[in-house]
């Protein structure tokens, strides 16, 4: 819906260039496409009219440069407010110099606080800490079993007294606890409330009051529509939370509730819970998240992943193997392996800017990279080293081997063979440098 | 449109066997009462702005803060501009001549783009098969004890549970207290199992033991996870090789605080799973839920159920012209 920002942009402005300068009404036409896009995001109404007021005053009588056409021109103050009101570079977590550092979460039902605890546990426990979780959530039915499990997937320790005692006791003992055993971090666990729920709300003050806590972190579901705002706002004047945790960003949400609460409440957004596995939780950036808004794409992130799957020395030796050419099917099926690493291909396509719109609903086969994977297991390490001896009776023993049929071998040698083709180009110079095509762009 | 669990469920009896014909007076009045005081934010702001216009002409500003105030209950920019044109047009027509003819066409409106598809849920399969699927947090275990309580102590049903969460932890020990306070068995598994069997299993269950109705809860899952997903088509395609027609009803659990990807959640769970319906969770907060008309307007989904409140009798059918009054009368 929204990748359109950058063309609806475009068209709007199209005519511009010529003139030098943006008029009030081109940027007129521009904000209108910007309040659409920002409201189909869930960013707060006030939010929006606010935003679009100051981004208009930036970029009326603006220079269009010559090098950037004016929607892009448009898009980049947009840009560039949006990652501004979102908190600049982000900040992390401040440790007490006298342990425990004690961390409260809390957030509406269904948000995602027992889950965004373990996932913090486990952060906190890569960084070093000694981390000890407080079950305090004794309302809804199983929710100590919930965190009990999940610590344990952290490595980190329950304090639990069941579902029998009253919370802010619990928050109290579980804080004894953890001062005897000499945690470095405690984070407490609470239960959900709604934000206009007197006497839960007054609950939490209490627990807020026993522990004093160095940090409360607010969990947000990135879906929330413009609800956001009032539910921050209660939560910072009954706990004066720091900072925000951002839960469900692996779905397709634009996250505008995101915005709103750091725009309204100037609390800022400290983690980003991004997938089921206790692993998915990230620093967050605003910058990147000025981008998803906007639909733009997330070119950081990718580049990131790529980083973290990439080992240097595999890549050296790669390189050499190309040069020399004896990049064999081992080497792919390697790089195969590489880029699955980086997570499902759809969601890594998605990152790429302008790809996002255009895939809609284009599914990425995953399987189709199993069946190469396995055809290529099938092989000796001979044939793979060199397809070329690949024969009538052994393609169809790999058919066999890998469970496709000779169709599907002969499709992936041609295609390998192909590939060799296009490398052996490139190492000797017939085809221009990554270099050269990034200028001639 | 159904207004109590009688309506709500089809169950081929003579209504008067198991529970009254029609629900007291007075309780209607209280749910009523109910939700509008949870929407309550919702009415003060659209309330105070109609009763506003009463005094004012029909102008351009009045319809600019119409707008606003859809846009601020989640409806959404697309069915947001389309109510509004109505409007609009309908005043340059001559048709609105006040306020008060504003209101009352808005809520006209709003009611009729609520009402869509098919309201009521068919109790007179052998059994029922009822599949709960929704993103994570959105209320699915919760509902599912609500509706299973109703079920067995209001219109006198058995209903079997499957424990079909076997992905969050400590899932199923929510699901089995739900179970022991609504007096229905439970089918479960061992964690990390597979949910289709689960499903499979408890509908041969409640063949075997006589059950009416069987709920099969699911994990909570993202849309746009495409594996989880699939998983979700596969328990889908197990429960309906065990029983044809099957299942007979899929409840889609919607958290009213969702902004606008609400329509796209609706949208890909439909594609996956056929969905039938929408249960909106949460609505007693200040979240107005608007996202279901949006989803009822775009892709002729209903809302079937709402939770207004923690309480038991807090899960209710959803009437259309209520939500609507509620959002709008002062």
């Amino acid at each position: 819906m929204f990748e359109a920002l950058s063309e609806r942009l475009e068209a709007a402005l199209g005519d511009v260039r010529s003139r030098g300068k943006l008029t009030e009404e081109d940027v007129n036409k521009a904000m209108r496409a910007i309040r659409l896009a920002l409201l189909e995001a869930d960013v707060n109404f006030q939010v929006v009219k606010r935003f679009t007021a100051d981004v208009k005053e930036r970029a009326l009588g603006a220079e269009v440069l010559e090098s950037l056409n004016p929607g892009q021109q448009v898009v980049k103050i947009v840009s560039d407010e949006l990652t501004e009101l979102m908190g600049g570079a982000g900040r992390d977590l401040v440790f007490s110099p006298k342990p425990p550092t004690v961390i409260l979460m809390a957030g509406l039902q269904g948000s995602g606080k027992t889950t965004a605890c373990g996932k913090l546990a486990r952060h906190l426990r890569e960084q070093g800490k000694d981390v000890a979780l407080a079950a305090c959530d004794v309302y809804r039915p199983a929710a100590v079993d919930q965190l009990v499990k999940v610590g344990a997937q952290a490595g980190a320790t329950v304090y639990e007294q069941g579902t029998g005692r009253d919370p802010v006791d619990i928050a109290e003992w579980a804080l004894g606890r953890a001062r005897a055993d000499g945690r470095d971090v405690l984070i407490i666990d609470t239960s959900g409330r709604l934000h206009i729920d007197e006497a839960l709300m007054e609950e939490l003050a209490r627990i807020h009051k026993r522990t004093k806590p160095h940090d409360v972190l607010l969990v947000v579901d990135a879906m929330t529509g413009q609800d956001a705002v009032n539910v921050a706002e209660r939560f910072a004047q009954v706990a004066n939370f720091d900072g925000v945790i951002l839960s469900k960003l692996d779905g397709d949400a634009r996250g505008g509730a995101a915005l709103s609460v750091r725009a309204v409440t100037g609390k800022p957004i400290l983690y980003a819970s991004t997938g089921e596995k206790l692993d998915a939780f990230e620093r967050f950036h605003p910058d990147r998240m000025a981008q998803r808004i906007l639909g733009m794409g997330d070119v950081l992130t990718l580049i990131e992943k790529a980083e973290q799957q990439m080992d240097e020395r595999k890549a050296a030796e790669l390189e050499r193997k190309i040069r020399k050419q004896q990049f064999g099917l081992d080497d792919f099926l390697d790089q195969l392996q590489q880029l699955r690493r980086m997570g499902p291909l759809t969601s890594i396509l998605k990152m790429i800017p302008g790809l996002g719109s255009q895939l809609g609903s284009i599914k990425v086969d995953e399987r189709e990279l199993d069946r190469i994977a396995a055809i290529i297991t099938s092989m000796t390490p001979e044939e793979r080293a060199n397809p070329a001896i690949l024969n009538g009776s052994r393609r169809k023993r790999i058919a066999q081997g890998s469970g496709t049929n000779v169709h599907a071998v002969n499709q992936l040698v041609k295609q390998f063979s192909e590939m060799q083709k296009v490398m052996r180009q490139l190492s000797q110079g017939k085809m221009p440098s990554l270099h050269q095509l990034a200028r001639g762009r | 449109m159904p207004r109590t669990w009688q309506e709500l469920f089809v169950t081929g009896e003579a209504a008067a066997a198991t529970a009254p014909q029609e629900e007291p007076q007075e309780r209607r009045r209280g749910f009523f009462r109910r939700l509008r005081e949870n929407l309550s934010k919702t009415r003060q702001a659209l309330g105070a702005e109609l009763q506003a216009s009463v005094f004012q002409r029909l102008d351009d500003e009045t319809f600019e803060r119409l707008e606003e105030m859809l846009i601020y209950a989640d409806v959404g920019a697309p069915a947001t501009a389309r109510i509004v044109e109505r409007l609009e047009t309908e005043a340059a027509g001559g048709t609105l001549a006040s306020g008060e003819d504003l209101t009352r066409r808005l809520t006209e409106l709003l009611a009729e783009a609520a009402r869509t598809g098919e309201a009521t849920i068919d109790l007179r399969h052998d059994p029922t098969v009822i599949l709960m699927v929704g993103v994570n947090g959105t209320g699915k275990t919760t509902t599912i004890g609500k509706i299973a309580w109703h079920l067995q102590k209001e219109l006198g049903k058995s209903v079997l549970l499957a424990a079909g969460d076997t992905f969050r932890a400590a899932a199923v020990e929510q699901l089995e207290a739900w179970a022991e306070r609504a007096g229905s068995d439970i089918v479960k598994a061992a964690p990390g199992s597979d949910p289709g069997a689960v499903a499979f299993d408890a509908i041969s269950a409640a063949r075997a033991r006589g059950h009416d109705v069987v709920i099969i809860d699911t994990a909570g899952r993202l849309h746009t996870q495409d594996h989880l997903m699939d998983e979700l088509a596969k328990v889908r395609r197990v429960i309906a090789k065990q029983m044809p027609e099957a299942p007979h009803e899929t409840l889609l659990t919607i958290d009213a605080t969702t902004g606008q990807n609400g329509l796209r959640q609706a949208l890909l769970f439909r594609e996956t799973v056929d969905v039938t319906g929408i249960v909106l969770t949460k609505l007693d907060g200040t979240a107005k839920g608007g996202i279901a008309l949006a989803i009822a307007q775009e892709l002729g989904v209903p809302v079937k159920l709402i939770g207004i409140g923690e309480a038991l009798e807090d899960l209710r059918p959803f009437d259309p012209d209520d939500f609507a009054r509620a959002i709008i009368e002062v």
